[in-house]
């Protein structure tokens, strides 16, 4: 099982101080908290993608690389890949590179997104957004796996001949989670594809998401991937942690009751009390979560938010080591204890190049040679599957 | 796909939303006349039916914190989960500024689109003036029309002179009437037996027949079908 931390790349006042971070010092602080996730050894790091003030993550590649570049070994997500915003073909194009890059420490979360005008500045409409989400993932899907793609729907141009670059390491997709807190035919493509489905676990009281996670569930068994409980399930949460229960209260609380989303509704106690909000010592953020699985059955990565609410630099790195030291070892063990023989283990790079190659060396994509027009010609690689060739578009 | 919500030997179950804040409230009042003529015009009509009482008063703080948080806490979601269960409903509410409560509001706010498709409703409000006489008919029912709720034809308005006109007495009978005759013909469940896949839903909603399993979920549409590696093109 996988633990790590996600952000929302929020840029929020700190109300203890009355200070708001610039975008410079969140980006920069962003990068510290990656690294300081890898340097304690949890599994995950993902970021959101954002068009707006007041978050800094408009370009989750470009930062992810960046990061990748810092790290060892803690694998780098997304949480989430608009995939309904994002052209598909430049999320298989960014996401392949990325996973070069980090050399296959590289998943990501496609999500719809939620800010009514993005879809606007993107040229599309938000009442679309479900078809723009499903669709595009069934065309990202055949990009990463097929060398030339012909393709037509509604969501962008047709294309004839394409294929996308480069392709992704070792000819291995990277592992996509679809994110979802309320609609079944997103959770119905996750199983489809034996895909990961993730629940984000936050802003809702225990267990809200149990009904669409049991539903994927069903869908993937009965897409014939595995059974039920070998499904590819990630849940979310939100954590504070301090030595003892007392002091994480007293230190979160301004942070909870300044904060827009929270602040105004539940008091910290029921909102820590009816959701999957895990305030306390280490202890009881490892009895919360225990609890997730009880409810939820064998799973497979479990991310927090650590960094939100304008939570400053500082505390938000005490957060990371107090998950990576005194957290997630014993939930790593005590998951372990609990875990029905059949469950699956999180996908990897690793993984799924052993799924796909056994022992036999991995595919690597070789060009044919530009034929002086920028094209190689009808077949793009020199192992090309003859069956495929492109019917490239003529011009004039 | 679609369940029952009552099965024939269950009592119907009459559900009255109340937005009355004072106590003793006229609205209340109101309310509780209303509920007694359809529990005895239900009666009449052979169906034994159970009756609750929705207090939006105690439920304000609550309502306000769900509306401001998205989600309900444990006692707003019994009164959801109520109305869920409802057969009929007797919804109630004071004339404030020309209008419905705004605790009523808020309140119905946080009903799913499809709870109250297809239920039976008096609509009933009070006043301190004669003035307001169309609050139920010109606001509650376009709002429970938008709800796909069925208002009974006769609303019940009461302003201050209504408490010594025997004709209020004479106008909570018919509403009673219709509602009785509602519930007793089973056109409610009819309707949601055979439109239930027509309307809006939300996946694992608050609705009795909402979609909870895979069993319950319609996969002969569209978007399913592209969930399935399917093309929108039509080809």
């Amino acid at each position: 099982m996988q633990f790590g931390i996600f952000s929302v790349s929020d840029v929020t006042r700190n109300p203890l101080t009355g200070n708001t971070p610039s975008e410079a010092q969140r980006i920069d602080a962003i990068g510290r908290i990656a690294q300081r996730a890898d340097e304690v050894g949890l599994d995950v790091f993902a970021i959101g993608e954002h068009h707006n003030p007041p978050f800094f993550s408009s370009s989750p590649t470009t930062l992810l690389a960046h990061i990748a570049a810092l790290t060892q070994r803690i694998i780098l997500s997304t949480s989430v890949t608009l995939v309904t915003t994002n052209d598909p073909v430049k999320i298989a194009e960014d996401y392949a590179m990325l996973q070069h890059l980090a050399k296959g420490r590289v998943d990501l979360m496609l999500g719809r997104g939620n800010t009514v005008p993005v879809y606007p500045w993107f040229g599309q409409d938000i009442r679309n957004g479900v078809a723009l989400a499903l669709e595009n993932y069934n065309l990202l899907h055949r990009l990463w796996r097929e060398d030339v793609v012909d393709w037509q729907g509604k969501s962008r141009t047709p294309l004839q001949g394409f294929t996308a670059i480069p392709r992704p390491l070792d000819d291995v997709p990277p592992f996509v989670w679809h994110g979802s807190i309320r609609t079944p035919e997103i959770a119905e493509q996750a199983a489809y594809y034996g895909n990961g489905y993730f629940a984000n676990n936050v802003l809702a009281p225990n267990f809200h998401f149990l009904p669409l996670v049991n539903f994927y569930r069903e869908r993937f068994e009965h897409y014939g991937h595995g059974s039920k409980e070998q499904a590819i399930v990630g849940l979310g949460g939100h954590a504070f942690i301090a030595k003892n229960s007392q002091d994480a209260h007293e230190r979160f609380r301004p942070f909870f009751e300044g904060n827009p989303i929270y602040g105004s509704s539940y008091s910290l106690e029921e909102y820590a009390k009816n959701t999957p909000l895990s305030v306390g010592s280490p202890q009881e953020i490892i009895d919360k979560t225990l609890s997730f699985r009880e409810a939820f059955g064998d799973y497979q990565r479990q991310l927090w938010v650590v960094d939100a609410m304008g939570l400053p630099l500082e505390a938000a790195l005490e957060q990371v080591e107090l998950l990576g030291i005194e957290v997630v070892p014993v939930l790593r063990k005590e998951m372990a204890s609990r875990r029905s023989s059949g469950a699956a283990e999180a996908p990897t790079h690793a993984s799924l190049v052993a799924a796909k190659y056994g022992d036999a060396p991995a595919r690597q994509p070789t060009p044919n040679p530009n034929r002086g027009d920028n094209l190689t010609g009808a077949r793009p690689y020199q192992d090309t599957d003859p069956a495929l060739a492109a019917k490239l578009p003529l011009v004039g | 796909m679609t369940k029952p919500f009552q099965s024939p030997e269950h009592p119907a179950r009459l559900v009255v939303i109340n937005a009355g804040v004072s106590d003793p409230s006229s609205t209340r009042m109101l309310a509780d006349r209303i509920a007694q003529q359809s529990l005895d015009r239900l009666a009449g009509a052979g169906l034994a039916t159970s009756l609750t009482i929705i207090d939006l008063a105690p439920l304000a703080i609550d309502i306000a914190k769900a509306i401001v948080a998205g989600f309900p806490g444990d006692k707003l979601q019994a009164a959801i989960d109520s109305l869920a269960g409802a057969d009929a409903i007797v919804a109630a509410t004071p004339v404030y500024k020309a209008g419905m409560s705004g605790l009523f509001k808020s309140f119905i706010d946080l009903v799913d689109n499809d709870l109250l498709i297809a239920k039976p409703v008096i609509l009933a409000a009070t006043a301190g003036t004669a003035r307001h006489a169309m609050v139920a008919d010109e606001q509650m029912r376009p709002l429970f029309a938008f709800l796909r709720a069925v208002p009974v034809p006769t609303s019940i308005f009461a302003a201050p002179e209504d408490w010594g006109a025997p004709d209020l007495g004479k106008r909570i009978d018919r509403a009673a009437t219709e509602l009785a005759q509602f519930v007793a013909s089973g056109v409610g469940r009819a309707i949601v037996n055979a439109a239930w896949d027509g309307y809006q839903h939300q996946f694992a909603g608050n609705a009795a027949q909402a979609e909870r399993s895979a069993a319950d979920v319609n996969f002969d549409t569209d978007l399913m079908r592209l969930a399935a590696g399917g093309s929108s093109s039509g080809s």
